[in-house]
């Protein structure tokens, strides 16, 4: 997963689709990182909304079920002012066999400015992106490709924390805290968008990045990918400034990759006692939903260094972010008045 | 002179470059202090005052406007922060602007809000900053105070309190602070 | 009591060499090798003179029936026939019913290993009850010291399940072994396909189907880079595929049992199911090129596939019998049959080289073993067979340690037999018995 190979990285999503973290350069993860700042103040505000996005229309496609993706970027769309169109997948023609662009055509005839897509499908938001190019295409997640808007929240929360604990802020550190940041991802990699985005992210940023999972979660070939591959868990938990959980499906654990879940939380499960062997200022994220005393302790999951609830709350913020970056940026005409 | 770059206010990848510089940082200080009188004399309450800088250029000039006022009236005058790149009635028109600190923490239901900022030239950025301040409670009266006034409005917004009246033409710039106030021109970086 | 022991006048065999030396006993380690070596009071001394004295040997596939079926062996009745074949450990395999497939039923038969003459290892299940479909706890089982793991009884036919398997057990450190027959080409018969069966009209397992998977799982293995054991090779061309594997240096090993060595299909003729087996018996010129095999090193160890089967089972037709044989007191007779007067080459194939396939080397790597097929050397755990390469004897059903009675040497003459045998510094057969 090298860098964009053959495609072109951009310094900024100001105008740009969002499909896959790899596409971005630093500057423009910074952008969005710093823009989300901004945002989390909005919130904080008894008006949560900003009139940036007035009269522009934000399509919500989510082919694959996620109430909590869904409502975040509702939610990020509405706090600019857009409005929504809300795609309810199981009730929709898409179920009676229309192909992905008539669906597509249809909400298009509406007049959106821009799509938001989750499909189960890899690569259904690069192909939406090219059967109609005048809209903004933003992936919540498709397949086992990417996750962007989950792989900016995850550096987005870890570089607030780390930057409060420097007594700075995040868009004041840019990103130094990174560098040479030890990041642990723990889990089903082979099955996870999160983690391909969460590598680019981070890595981007200047970290450097561990993966650890048994020899059938890992993909196939990750000689090409900028991280490093071990087995051991608990060879690098001294190691890790950061260890980030990856979620894994129950049905992972039926036996045809891995043996049994609890093999699996023996192996690669973030347990208690592997908890006590981190250093004490570790910090550690997962992308939700949990499945407590499976990759990850019930017990774990509510310390102070775990960070899942502020991942929840950056996830408006990062979203507004994107949805603000992607639809209002345009190249200059004129120079900017006062 | 050096060159000054002013990275918030201008669009990214432009530079200012200074021709002359028309006020020294003495004038700047007189204009300010005069300014404070002013504001003093038009307000009888200080206590209703909330002296709120624009991002990013207006944020020095309010502070220093502020604490003239505290020093004047011997009352500790509130103070805030603005940035109103989310409240731009032209946001597909120009690149984005990278967002500065919003910080508010006064309710602003029937207090007086001096709002602060280095030029005034459109009008558009108060009149996005009018639309903010309606998000923090309704104020009573809102008052505009700034260093320079450029000229060159394509609103019906005017100025209370003003440092200094320069005329200019479009392709010229101002580059105005605590320091002094310069004209010039935008350079592509 | 002193727990010394002298064993006194044979010919140390070491890894590259032989000398005729003592061996002193202490403590469940060697503390001296050496000529002439004096005698501690009260030390048992053990008289190697004309023997060969070396690891105990160590027998990488075994079947102790337990649990499940111990009317025709457990652990305890299996390790008297080990240690009366010259074996300090043996390993044994997970077609036991329940099935070795998880961590509770290794851990039951490490238990019982505990008591029993001999160490006993244990290999585990590669999937759950060896139906070749999921994945068995095999971290949990290898975190109780289990190293092998084999579907044996059987292979593994899906070979997406064997890639997965492999990929997972890579970075555990552990490894495979398997049993080499694709099920659909074996087609239930039940004996070597060829001249003979074609003759006495019994359906055959051809030659192929264990060809066929011995090439899947070398290409398998170059794939994932996880270590392979081939257990029972029968044919030459198996054996050719694994040695040509091993010489581009892909990690795998292989084995061949005694009665490859020795029989070929035409032991069939009189339908005595005695000679069922799975691989069958083959033809003479793989007979042949096995034996070839096990003297220029292309074959890594002689594992005895020990077969226990209740005496009426094996009396039943030649096609419904259960497969198998007994092996483990014949074993070594057979091996010095093959190589002659070779004892670098007898204890490599016998005990070294099995005792690395298991990771029965070193004691850190396992610490509830103790080590063997090492050096006979100051500091080594004690685990020391005596052999006498020129004593003859005759095999007697009858006088097996097995349980079982299905050796299919019953009257045939042999030379080579344990004089004695020491597992961790105690004597379990002394002057060719028992204690």
């Amino acid at each position: 997963m090298d860098r964009n190979v053959g495609g072109e990285v951009i310094e900024s999503i100001a105008g740009e689709n969002l499909i896959s973290l790899r596409d971005l350069s630093q500057r423009a993860i910074v952008e969005i990182l710093d823009t989300a700042e901004a945002f989390v103040e909005v919130n904080t505000r008894a008006i949560k909304k900003v009139p940036t996005l007035k009269g522009r229309v934000v399509a919500s496609l989510f082919f694959e079920e996620s109430t909590r993706t869904r409502l975040s970027f509702e939610t990020a769309a509405k706090r600019l002012s857009a409005d929504v169109l809300s795609l309810a997948v199981a009730s929709s023609s898409v179920k009676k066999g229309e192909s992905l662009r008539d669906t597509i055509a249809t909400i298009d005839a509406l007049g959106i400015d821009a799509v938001v897509m989750r499909h189960s499908a890899s690569g259904a938001p690069e192909q939406v992106s090219r059967f109609v190019p005048h809209v903004r295409v933003i992936n919540a997640g498709d397949g086992q490709h990417q996750h962007p808007t989950q792989g900016l929240l995850d550096v987005f929360t870890i570089r607030q924390v780390l930057a409060e604990r420097h007594g700075t802020t995040g868009r004041e550190s840019g990103c130094e805290l990174f560098s040479g940041l030890k990041v642990l991802i723990v889990g089903d990699l082979r099955h996870s968008r999160v983690a391909r985005s969460d590598v680019m992210a981070y890595t981007t940023l200047g970290a450097t990045v561990r993966v650890c999972a048994p020899g059938t979660l890992l993909p196939v070939d990750v000689s090409q990918w900028p991280v490093e591959v071990v087995y051991d868990f608990d060879e690098s938990l001294a190691w890790a400034d950061v260890v980030g959980v990856l979620r894994l499906q129950k049905e992972r654990g039926t036996g045809s990759l891995v043996p049994s879940l609890g093999e699996f939380t023996r192996t690669h499960g973030l347990t208690w006692e592997r908890a006590q062997r981190l250093s004490p200022s570790t910090l550690i994220t997962h992308p939700g939903p949990m499945n407590r005393g499976v990759e990850i302790d019930s017990r774990v999951a509510d310390l102070d260094v775990a960070l899942m609830e502020r991942q929840v709350a950056n996830g408006v913020p990062i979203r507004m972010s994107v949805l603000y970056l992607s639809l209002a940026g345009r190249a200059p005409e004129r120079s900017t008045d006062e | 002179m050096a060159e000054r770059e002013r990275r918030h206010a201008r669009p990214r990848g432009v530079i200012f470059v200074p021709r002359a510089q028309l006020l020294t940082e003495d004038d700047v200080e007189r204009a300010l202090r005069r300014m404070a009188h002013e504001v003093v004399e038009r307000n009888s309450d200080p206590n209703a005052l909330v002296v709120i800088g624009l991002q990013t250029g207006g944020v020095p000039i309010a502070q220093h406007l502020r604490d003239l006022l505290s020093e004047i009236t011997g009352v500790d005058i509130e103070f805030g922060l603005l940035d109103v790149a989310f409240y731009r009635d032209d946001v597909s028109l120009h690149p984005v602007l990278e967002s500065a600190e919003t910080s508010i923490n006064s309710d602003l239901t029937d207090r007086t809000v001096v709002l602060v900022d280095d030029v005034l030239y459109t009008g558009r950025t108060i009149r996005a900053a009018l639309n903010a301040l309606s998000d923090w409670g309704r104020p009573r009266f809102v008052q505009l105070a700034v260093l320079v006034d450029r000229g060159h409005r394509e609103l019906p917004i005017r100025p209370d309190f003003v440092g200094k009246n320069l005329p200019t033409s479009h392709e010229e710039a101002i580059d105005a602070g605590i320091d002094g106030v310069w004209i010039g021109t935008l350079v592509a970086k | 009591m002193s727990s010394d022991i002298v064993i006194s006048g044979g010919t140390v065999i070491h890894a590259t060499s032989t000398e005729r030396a003592d061996v002193l006993i202490r403590d469940g380690r060697v503390v001296d090798v050496g000529v002439d070596l004096d005698r501690p009071a009260g030390a048992t001394i053990i008289d190697a003179s004309e023997c060969w004295v070396g690891p105990g040997f160590v027998d990488l596939h075994t079947h102790l029936r337990e649990p499940g079926r111990e009317e025709a062996e457990t652990v305890e009745s299996g390790a008297r026939a080990a240690a009366m074949g010259g074996y300090s450990a043996v390993v044994a395999m997970p077609n036991t019913e329940p099935a070795i497939d998880n961590a509770m039923v290794a851990q039951y038969v490490l238990d019982r290993g505990r008591e029993a003459v001999v160490d006993v290892a244990v290999a585990g299940a590669i999937t759950v009850g060896r139906r070749g479909e999921h994945l068995a706890e095999i971290a949990e089982m290898a975190a109780l010291g289990v190293r092998l793991f084999t579907d044996d009884g059987t292979g593994v036919q899906n070979p997406l399940v064997m890639r997965r398997a492999l990929t997972y057990a890579r970075p555990l450190g552990v490894r495979l072994a398997q049993h080499c027959e694709d099920e659909a080409l074996a087609a239930g018969g039940v004996m070597n396909e060829g001249e003979v069966s074609s003759r006495l009209g019994l359906s055959g397992r051809p030659a192929i189907a264990e060809e066929v998977m011995v090439q899947r799982d070398i290409e398998l293995v170059r794939l994932t880079g996880c270590p392979l054991h081939f257990l029972h090779l029968s044919t030459a061309r198996s054996i050719a595929m694994v040695a040509a594997a091993r010489a581009e240096g892909l990690p795998v090993t292989c084995e061949v049992a005694p009665h490859h060595l020795l029989l070929d299909d035409r032991a069939c003729e009189e339908f005595d199911a005695l000679f069922k087996v799975h691989p069958p018996l083959r033809t003479v010129g793989d007979v042949a090129a096995a034996r070839a095999a096990l003297r220029d090193g292309r074959i890594d160890a002689v594992a005895t596939d020990h077969a226990p089967h209740a005496p009426e089972l094996k009396e039943m037709s030649f096609d419904d019998a259960p497969a198998g044989m007994l092996g483990l007191e014949h074993a070594a007779s057979i091996t010095l049959d093959v190589l002659g007067d070779d004892p670098l080459r007898l204890f490599e194939v016998l005990s070294r080289g099995p005792s690395r396939v298991a990771q029965l080397r070193g004691s850190d790597e396992r610490p509830r073993h103790s080590a063997h097929g090492g050096d006979v050397r100051a500091g080594e755990d004690a685990n020391l067979v005596v052999f006498d390469p020129r004593t003859t004897y005759t095999v007697d059903r009858e006088k097996l340690q097995s349980r079982a009675v299905n050796t299919p040497y019953d009257g045939r003459a042999f030379v080579g037999r344990t004089r004695a045998l020491v597992v961790r510094g105690a004597v379990r057969v002394s002057e060719g018995s028992l204690l």
